[in-house]
């Protein structure tokens, strides 16, 4: 039975390293490809200039600085931004309670970048997520599959030039090989679009 | 006519290892066995597959996304507001407890997390802990009865409903309950349902008493559980395991401890965790962590306030209806709410709130406006689900469903 004071770390303050101490050290060692942290709500971002170099600081957050926890991993389309995909890392420490989050920019040209899985074990379900949704290729991972959709489907969902309805795939007899019919919902809406027809549109980007 | 064929003749070497290869194959020494979508202990749609040698696992496959509906795709094109329903159909067994961690994110980023009125997050605390002790009366009653002792799932299905009972007078609705909103609550607590609550608790201590007694000693479960699929502290951590699935592997770890939200830091309650890691301890945890929701409970029925529940700001909640109709702003706050949603500023915020499940986190990327640019749903489930193909092998075929039951996953919220 561990003794009152261990039970109750989580208050005690000398342990409560602050996440911008942490994001300095992190700086510090990748000088050169890490911007400045920017602070937003309370939440720390780092931006990593390099893309390929993400694994390695990945591993030195890790192994140096505490962050043994990946809380999530996730990716952004930037659709006609360059450059297209942003990939986000939020990292977490048990020992030091300190949240930070690492975004590293990749082309749609590129469209890859090094695997984590290798830090973070975790990050091998994430990464096929990020696969399967968005088709950026993670390189290194030992099983790159699609997870969420079937294997074979020729599609990346989450993509923003990909319809909401849907799109017709060349399956035969497979389940949505047709776009969903959307006029009872989901109930779609622009904020800000001119009339009602405009904000409430039935089906986005209708293919054809 | 003479036909010539020209004839290859094999490597007589390499021949006979390609027939003790084949025979090899004929005979199965190992084998493949497909266990869901549709499996009783799979609880909803998951499929594993589990390569075999003999009763003894020694590769497993997890198959995921049957119940893929694509909720952050649907999240990017509607206002915060209208996302809510769909937050009800993650973890179904705890919508409350979606709802307002969904809402808390939002909050966070509208910079509105600490305007919330006290009556409003008593409330929302409330329904955390009514989501828990709901989605863990039925984690431990079908972890029992997966493993032979289908008892205690009746008992404990019985308190369920006692629990629906109560949502449905709180919301409206059993089971899809959308409460909150961006910035309150769909309305106030209905008359006299405090009393009903207290009642509640004093009856469902009673039973998670007798489910207590009923399992906790008991040879065959016991037998069945304890030292099966032991999930060290470093393997928890490593896999993103969160909830009482970590905590039963000897980390000390509570969102509502270590960052607090709503009321937690002022409300008294123990974080129960495990020491080996096995099946037996992840069921210790939940069963403890159903006594110290009941104790928040009490706690916040004891100290609950009157008041407002909602936000007072017309820029964020529907305003009065009354004064709707009479007032020319609130008329325009109005309409402006239910055409555009909230203006959020441009910005990022992660939330992660202590679920049942584990850490329910929301990543929203606002590009500013009503509609998040970019929703990403942390689903404790699908992180805690990954780690099976690393406990599974070496344990027997029998195992699964034990390990399954006590890892109390839902597929809702592992698909998205």
């Amino acid at each position: 039975m561990p003794s009152q004071p261990e039970r109750e770390r989580w208050s005690s303050p000398e342990i409560r390293m602050t996440a911008k101490q942490l994001a300095k050290k992190l700086k510090q060692q990748f000088r050169e490809i890490v911007f400045e942290p920017v602070e937003f709500r309370g939440e720390l971002t780092l931006e990593v200039s390099d893309a390929l170099r993400i694994a390695e600081v990945c591993q030195f957050a890790k192994a140096e600085l505490g962050f043994d926890y990946l809380v999530d991993l996730t990716t952004i389309d930037n659709h006609e931004d360059a450059p297209r995909w942003t990939a986000v890392y939020h990292i977490y420490g048990y020992d030091h309670f300190c949240h930070l989050r690492l975004k590293t920019s990749v082309s749609e040209e590129a469209s890859g970048l090094p695997t984590v899985s290798s830090v973070w074990r975790t990050a091998n379900w994430h990464e096929r997520e990020a696969y399967d949704m968005m088709g950026i290729r993670f390189d290194g991972h030992p099983d790159l599959r699609r997870i969420l959709m079937w294997e074979g489907y020729p599609y990346f969902p989450l993509r923003k030039d990909f319809p909401l309805a849907g799109k017709s795939s060349e399956m035969p007899n497979m389940a949505f090989s047709d776009p969903a019919p959307l006029d009872g919902g989901p109930f779609v809406t622009v904020a800000g679009g001119g009339d009602s027809t405009a904000r409430e549109p039935r089906m986005r980007n209708p293919e054809g | 006519m003479t036909v010539t064929q020209k004839l290859e003749v094999k490597d007589s070497v390499a021949c006979t290892a390609q027939a003790v290869d084949d025979l090899q194959d004929v005979q199965g020494e190992k084998m493949t066995l497909n266990m869901g979508p549709s499996h009783p202990a799979t609880h909803g749609v998951l499929r594993l597959v589990l390569e075999l040698d003999g009763e003894i696992i020694t590769k497993a496959d997890p198959e995921i996304g049957y119940l893929h509906r694509g909720d952050e795709k649907i999240a990017e094109n509607m206002t915060y507001n209208q996302f809510i329903p769909y937050t009800d159909r993650l973890d179904y067994l705890a919508p409350l407890a979606n709802n307002v961690a969904y809402a808390l994110a939002v909050e966070k980023l509208l910079d509105i997390h600490d305007k919330l009125p006290e009556r409003c997050q008593y409330i929302r605390v409330i329904c955390c802990e009514l989501a828990r002790i709901s989605a863990h009366l039925l984690g431990l009653g079908a972890f029992a009865m997966d493993v032979g002792a289908l008892t205690v799932f009746l008992h404990t299905f019985t308190e369920r409903e006692k629990i629906y009972n109560l949502i449905e007078a709180l919301t409206g609705a059993r089971f899809t309950t959308t409460y909150t909103r961006i910035g309150g609550l769909s309305r106030d607590l209905p008359e006299g349902w405090t009393d009903e609550l207290a009642k509640f608790t004093r009856e469902v201590s009673t039973a998670i008493g007798e489910a207590d007694k009923l399992l906790t000693r008991n040879k065959i479960f016991v037998d069945r559980t304890k030292d099966v699929g032991v999930i060290s502290r470093g393997d928890a951590i490593d896999f993103g395991l969160t909830g009482p699935n970590l905590r039963g592997s000897n980390v000390e770890y509570d969102l509502r401890k270590a960052h607090p939200y709503l009321v937690y830091d002022q409300l008294e309650f123990d974080v129960p965790y495990g020491e080996v890691g096995d099946c037996y301890d992840r069921y210790l945890v939940r069963m403890e962590e159903m006594r110290q929701s009941v104790r928040l409970l009490d706690q916040c029925l004891a100290k609950l306030p009157g008041g407002p529940i909602n936000v007072e700001d017309g820029k964020i909640i529907l305003p009065d209806k009354q004064k709707v109709l009479s007032s020319m702003e609130e008329l325009i706050h109005q309409f402006m709410l239910v055409t555009q949603g909230q203006d959020a500023p441009a910005g990022e915020v992660y939330f992660g709130a202590e679920n049942p499940k584990g850490e329910l986190g929301f990543y929203i990327f606002s590009k500013g406006g009503g509609v998040p640019y970019r929703l990403k749903i942390r689903a404790p489930s699908f992180a805690n689900l990954s780690i099976l193909s690393n406990t599974l092998p070496g344990h027997m075929i029998s195992d699964v469903v034990a390990i399954l039951g006590s890892l109390d996953f839902v597929m809702g919220e592992c698909d998205r």
